[in-house]
């Protein structure tokens, strides 16, 4: 299959005060017609490489090509058939909705009498029909993002860059959100989405690389990431912190690794899923623990990111202005589960 | 939201080949991106409010309260200040080119432009182009309100278009300026604390409202040869009389001046900015 986007040791620092190696010899490829999540927490990079790709920025080596078109050398044809949606809604808050749409099909240098078409059809498509003639400054967050994403669509982009395209909405708006991207892969399209929620890349992206400090750490697709990783995740709920300590003294018998002590919850990975779940609750039954939940589930990729990099991919979020506040009590626990996580890495608890 | 999207079967229009192309996209873009900043403006009170009430404000308080304390000879004071106003209220003005394009940079706008296949130039010709409109909508009402409050210009229709051609221009040269400071600014109110150290100098140490022989001897110079008071006496003498011609020349040397020099600084600023 060709490939839409071809990415080759791409490395790009940014000098001012203090330097700043955003990418340090970056490569992927994306195939036509699939979505590739780039992942990875705030300052990894994800930004700069859509920024190279939609030749706002030079690489200072290595090379990057758009269905086969070089970025810095045939810059304006590859503009003329990408869409980028960024981080920040990036439409006129003086126009309405309309206005906007028309301006940037305008700047498309698409025929005027397809400019209104596809405005109507875009505004219709992304529920904004009846604000459609109203300015912006009424708009609510999910309805910018809404029309910024109709706005990277009036050429009909054949690849469509997406920088961070949920951060900061509402679970609604991030599902109706989804639903588009998957219905325009489903109509051929290309997309490079950045992320940092795991979820949303194990959802909408058929293949993965995992960004971190301006490398790429892993990739594959969500599936063999998760294989690499080993295998499940037994986790067991208990009533009180001192069942939770004894409770991971005693799954560490089980297996070759060793358990997560995390507030009153312990995970451990095993191998063998059916037979760590029967050896962990007769060793819990000898013991006269009673656990309050025990469940077998598959890795999830905040798992895999903890292992790639001894993190979690939420560790910088804090920091951020809209960290998803619905989120914090998740990512607290995760936060010091990866803490925790480190000296388990190196072996030094066992 | 669930209806299936078509698929990308035709893409925008091919990039532009040829000189010729070329130049129509950029005119092209040019009146989209001017289209666009001139609606802006008629949706920001405080814009049109900048550009119509403070200026008329200025007229009411130097033809009525500071007016009667100024003494120009040969000349009824009104006939005297309001080549300056005019040439005060264009200069304000660009300011709103700073504040303008640092705003399009904060908010990202600029951004999706560069990922767009327009004219690069566009931008920056689009926000000067839209400020020299405003300026011809302003100085249309400035022309009213003065007459309205007694001015009366004394050569003629031809001499009094041309001291307004010379405003415009000028105006337009310092837009450009304008636009390297706006693109050099972190953010918009960076932008207009940047911009009005340079202002007030130039419009109030100048021959605008007050005549310059009755300033200090050592800041007789800078008030009387400063671009703002040069373009001010050439508009003063095309409109009520005078020695033209070497203001006239000295005004369109400093605008040719600016051009050459802040465009490219402008289009630098532009395409270095990350």
């Amino acid at each position: 299959m060709p490939y839409a986007i071809e990415v080759e040791h791409i490395k790009k620092t940014f000098k001012g005060k203090r330097e700043v190696r955003a990418l340090d010899g970056v490569s992927f490829s994306v195939e036509e017609g699939t979505v590739f999540g780039l992942l990875g927490p705030n300052g990894s990079g994800k930004t700069t490489a859509v920024r190279i790709l939609t030749t706002i920025l030079q690489p200072d080596s290595g090379s990057a090509r758009v269905l086969g078109h070089d970025v810095c050398k045939k810059a304006g044809l590859v503009r003329s058939l990408i869409g980028l949606a960024g981080q920040y809604a990036a439409v006129d808050e003086n126009l309405t909705g309309r206005e906007n749409l028309v301006m940037v099909g305008n700047l498309n240098h698409l025929n005027k009498a397809v400019v209104g078409g596809r405005a109507k059809d875009l505004l219709e498509q992304f529920n904004l029909a009846d604000a459609g003639d109203r300015p912006l400054k009424t708009y609510s967050g999910g309805m910018r993002r809404r029309l910024d994403l109709a706005a990277a669509l009036v050429a009909r982009p054949t690849v469509l860059f997406l920088d961070e395209p949920t951060t900061g909405l509402d679970p609604q708006s991030r599902n109706d959100l989804w639903e588009v991207i998957e219905s325009l892969v489903g109509g051929g399209t290309t997309v490079l989405l950045t992320t940092q929620y795991l979820e949303e890349a194990d959802r909408l992206a058929s293949t993965l690389a995992v960004l971190d400090h301006g490398h790429v750490i892993a990739d594959g697709t969500p599936a063999e990431m998760k294989a690499d990783l080993g295998a499940t995740v037994l986790e067991v709920g208990l009533s009180n912190l001192e069942d939770a300590r004894r409770t991971g003294a005693v799954l560490d018998t089980i297996g070759p690794h060793s358990p997560m002590v995390n507030g009153t919850v312990v995970e451990v990975t095993v191998d063998n899923g059916p037979q760590a779940a029967m050896l962990g609750l007769r060793a819990l039954d000898r013991e006269g623990i009673v656990p309050t939940a025990f469940t077998l589930r598959e890795p999830s990729l905040d798992d895999v990111f903890l292992s790639l990099t001894g993190h979690s991919t939420v560790e910088e979020a804090h920091t951020q202005e809209d960290g998803g506040s619905p989120r914090r009590g998740r990512r607290g626990r995760r936060l010091r589960a990866a803490e925790e996580a480190l000296p388990i890495a190196t072996g030094e608890l066992s | 939201m669930t209806t299936a999207i078509a698929a990308p079967t035709l893409s925008g229009a091919p990039p532009a080949t040829g000189i010729g192309g070329k130049l129509r996209w950029s005119i092209s873009d040019t009146l989209t991106i001017t289209r666009r900043n001139l609606l802006a403006l008629t949706r920001i009170p405080e814009a049109l409010f900048f550009s119509t009430v403070q200026p008329i404000m200025f007229v009411l308080l130097f033809r009525y309260v500071f007016g009667g304390a100024i003494n120009t000879p040969g000349t009824d004071y009104v006939n005297y200040l309001m080549p300056g106003i005019f040439v005060q209220t264009v200069a304000f003005g660009a300011v709103s080119t700073s504040i303008g394009l640092a705003e399009d940079l904060q908010k990202g706008l600029i951004e999706r432009f560069r990922a767009l296949p327009m004219a690069r130039s566009a931008v920056l010709t689009g926000r000067t182009t839209a400020d020299l409109v405003r300026n011809v909508f302003v100085v249309i009402i400035m022309t009213a309100v003065g007459f309205a409050v007694g001015f009366r210009p004394t050569t003629g229709v031809l001499p009094y278009l041309g001291g307004i051609l010379l405003i415009l221009l000028f105006a337009y040269s310092l837009s450009w300026g304008f636009a390297v400071i706006g693109l050099s600014a972190a953010n918009s109110e960076t932008a207009q604390v940047m911009s009005f150290p340079l202002l007030f100098p130039l419009t109030f140490i100048s021959s605008a409202f007050v005549p310059v022989d009755k300033m200090p001897s050592w800041l007789q110079g800078f008030a009387t040869y400063q671009p703002v008071s040069v373009t001010v006496s050439a508009c003063r003498a095309l409109m009520i009389g005078g020695p033209t011609a070497s203001w006239v020349v000295q005004s369109v040397a400093w605008t040719i001046g600016f051009l050459v020099i802040l465009i490219p600084l402008a289009v630098h600023r532009y395409r270095t900015r990350t």
